[in-house]
């Protein structure tokens, strides 16, 4: 549990191959540039405590000519120094690069992820159309399997980040960019946006489940279930309100009359581990806190404060509950 | 300290004070005020009159929306969202009326747009009531107004969310309302 929390959101972690080259590269040039520092700061403090020569004002007596061997070898020798070392961290970079690029070339699963203020919207490619599956802010990746996450931006730039896993790269209105990498170590890892985009930029959070393939193509036939019929008269009164009311005009439910896409997809919503983008636990308590005033939990969201009636309030809850 | 540097610098403390008191563009409401409250549903019989007719005072959330960047750029985000769009065109109109130009069938004051978004209209203008929340529909009727000018230039946004051939909103000419209840305005 506590290692499960150490990685949780680090970039020195060795959870997927992308965040294990830019450690080997980070390790590479703290080592060389370490080297140097010392280096330089020995000869720097050497030659403050060295003692002044009889001839050291060479140039006041005409005798700067006079080099000295040793000097001039030194001198020779750290530059030689200076060089391989910027070689080294050139090679360094290109080799981490090329092994980061090459990743695009094996992708096994395509996702694409567009940015909205403030929550991310996840969908599953397939070649098959009945298969491609549509979620939110929640990421699940089969343990490795390249994947290949295209990025969009619905309205201003956003920066994709799961630390843990790999680097950052910016979703721009307009554009398409792309990011690779390699999952390989199970666990939960936390994104988080990286690029200022609002008022909610800081609740703009993305969790991302690296599971066996096994549990990644089970979790993948579940989402694709449509909603279930709400069993008891509480939920059904909530599916009502929620179908007929505010909420359709925005969220979508799959097997419901609701499938607006202003707003993040609800469809297994219970079945997430966390609420408005990162933004809450998943739970009974955060569920009514987040639909009764939504704008007290993430001031400036694009969902509304909606005025519920206290059972319209329970019977909401109580739908969204079932939806796992 | 002197007599005249400690003028100097109560001045400056009062410039500071009512320079910030005057940034009310920015100012955020992040949900109506008070809950629950509907849109002016009396008006609906004067409104709906074409060309205006007699209509009610002017509501006192109308300052609250009006004149206030952000609650235009969150209506220009639900114009877009909701399929204005799709009658309306950016403004332009289509299907549906222009909402560009000085021509208002049921009154331009910002409260009447709203209650228009509302209540819906004759001739396919749907009911919003209960679809939206009150606070979006008045940020919606705050951008539709801005559509022909209304707000003063700084709240505007120079950049219109969508695809545009047209000239920013920040430089669209003031459309004076022409509709009967000009006078209240």
């Amino acid at each position: 549990m506590i290692g499960s929390l150490q990685t949780y959101q680090s970039i020195f972690s060795s959870a997927a191959d992308e965040v294990r080259q830019f450690n080997t590269l980070l390790v590479i040039f703290l080592v060389v540039c370490a080297i140097m520092y010392t280096l330089v700061i020995a000869f720097l403090i050497a030659g403050i405590l060295r003692r002044r020569r009889a001839d050291a004002h060479v140039v006041e007596n005409g005798m700067h000519h006079r080099q000295n061997p040793l000097m001039r070898t030194g001198l020779i020798a750290w530059g030689s120094l200076v060089g391989v070392g910027l070689i080294a961290l050139a090679i360094a970079s290109f080799v981490a690069d090329r092994s980061l690029a090459s990743t695009s070339a094996h992708e096994r699963l395509s996702i694409t992820v567009t940015a909205n203020q403030w929550w991310w919207d996840i969908q599953y490619n397939s070649a098959d159309v009945s298969k491609t599956l549509h979620t939110a802010n929640e990421l699940h990746l089969p343990v490795g399997v390249p994947v290949r996450i295209t990025l969009h931006s619905n309205d201003v730039i956003h920066s994709f980040w799961v630390p843990s896993l790999a680097g950052k790269q910016d979703l721009i209105p307009g554009r398409e960019n792309d990011i690779t990498l390699v999952p390989r170590k199970v666990g939960i890892y936390r994104g988080q946006c990286a690029e200022f985009c609002g008022t909610q930029h800081a609740h703009m959070a993305l969790v991302v489940n690296v599971e066996p393939y096994a549990d990644f193509i089970r979790w993948w036939q579940h989402q694709l279930q449509p909603a279930v019929a709400p069993q008891t008269p509480l939920a059904l009164a909530g599916y009502i309100v929620v179908t007929t009311g505010q909420c359709a005009m925005c969220h979508s439910i799959a097997g419901t009359p609701a499938s607006a896409t202003v707003g993040p997809d609800l469809t297994h919503l219970a079945s997430r581990r966390s609420l408005a983008a990162g933004t809450l636990p998943m739970g009974k308590g955060q569920l009514y806190g987040w639909v009764a005033d939504p704008q007290s939990v993430k001031p400036g969201s694009k969902m509304p404060t909606i005025p519920l009636e206290p059972n319209q309030l329970h019977a909401v809850v109580a739908y969204l509950e079932t939806l796992k | 300290m002197s007599l005249r540097s400690r003028k100097a610098e109560i001045l400056l403390i009062a410039t500071a004070i009512f320079t910030l008191a005057a940034c009310d563009r920015e100012e955020r409401h992040s949900r109506s005020k008070p809950l629950g409250e509907t849109v002016p549903s009396g008006e609906s019989p004067d409104t709906i009159i074409p060309g205006g007719g007699p209509s009610n005072p002017l509501d006192p959330r109308a300052a609250e929306y009006d004149n206030n960047s952000p609650a235009l750029a969150e209506g220009q985000f639900l114009y877009t969202k909701m399929n204005c769009v799709g009658c309306h065109a950016h403004g332009g109109g289509g299907m549906g009326p222009a909402l560009m130009d000085d021509k208002w069938r049921y009154g331009g004051r910002i409260d009447q747009i709203a209650a228009t978004i509302a209540e819906g209209r004759p001739n396919g203008m749907p009911s919003w009531r209960g679809k939206l929340t009150d606070d979006q529909i008045w940020k919606l009727a705050a951008y539709v107004r801005s559509l022909s000018g209304q707000p003063s230039k700084d709240v505007v946004s120079s950049r219109a969310d969508a695809m545009s051939t047209g000239s920013p909103q920040t430089l669209t000419p003031h459309q004076a309302a022409k509709s009967a209840d000009t006078a209240q305005q």
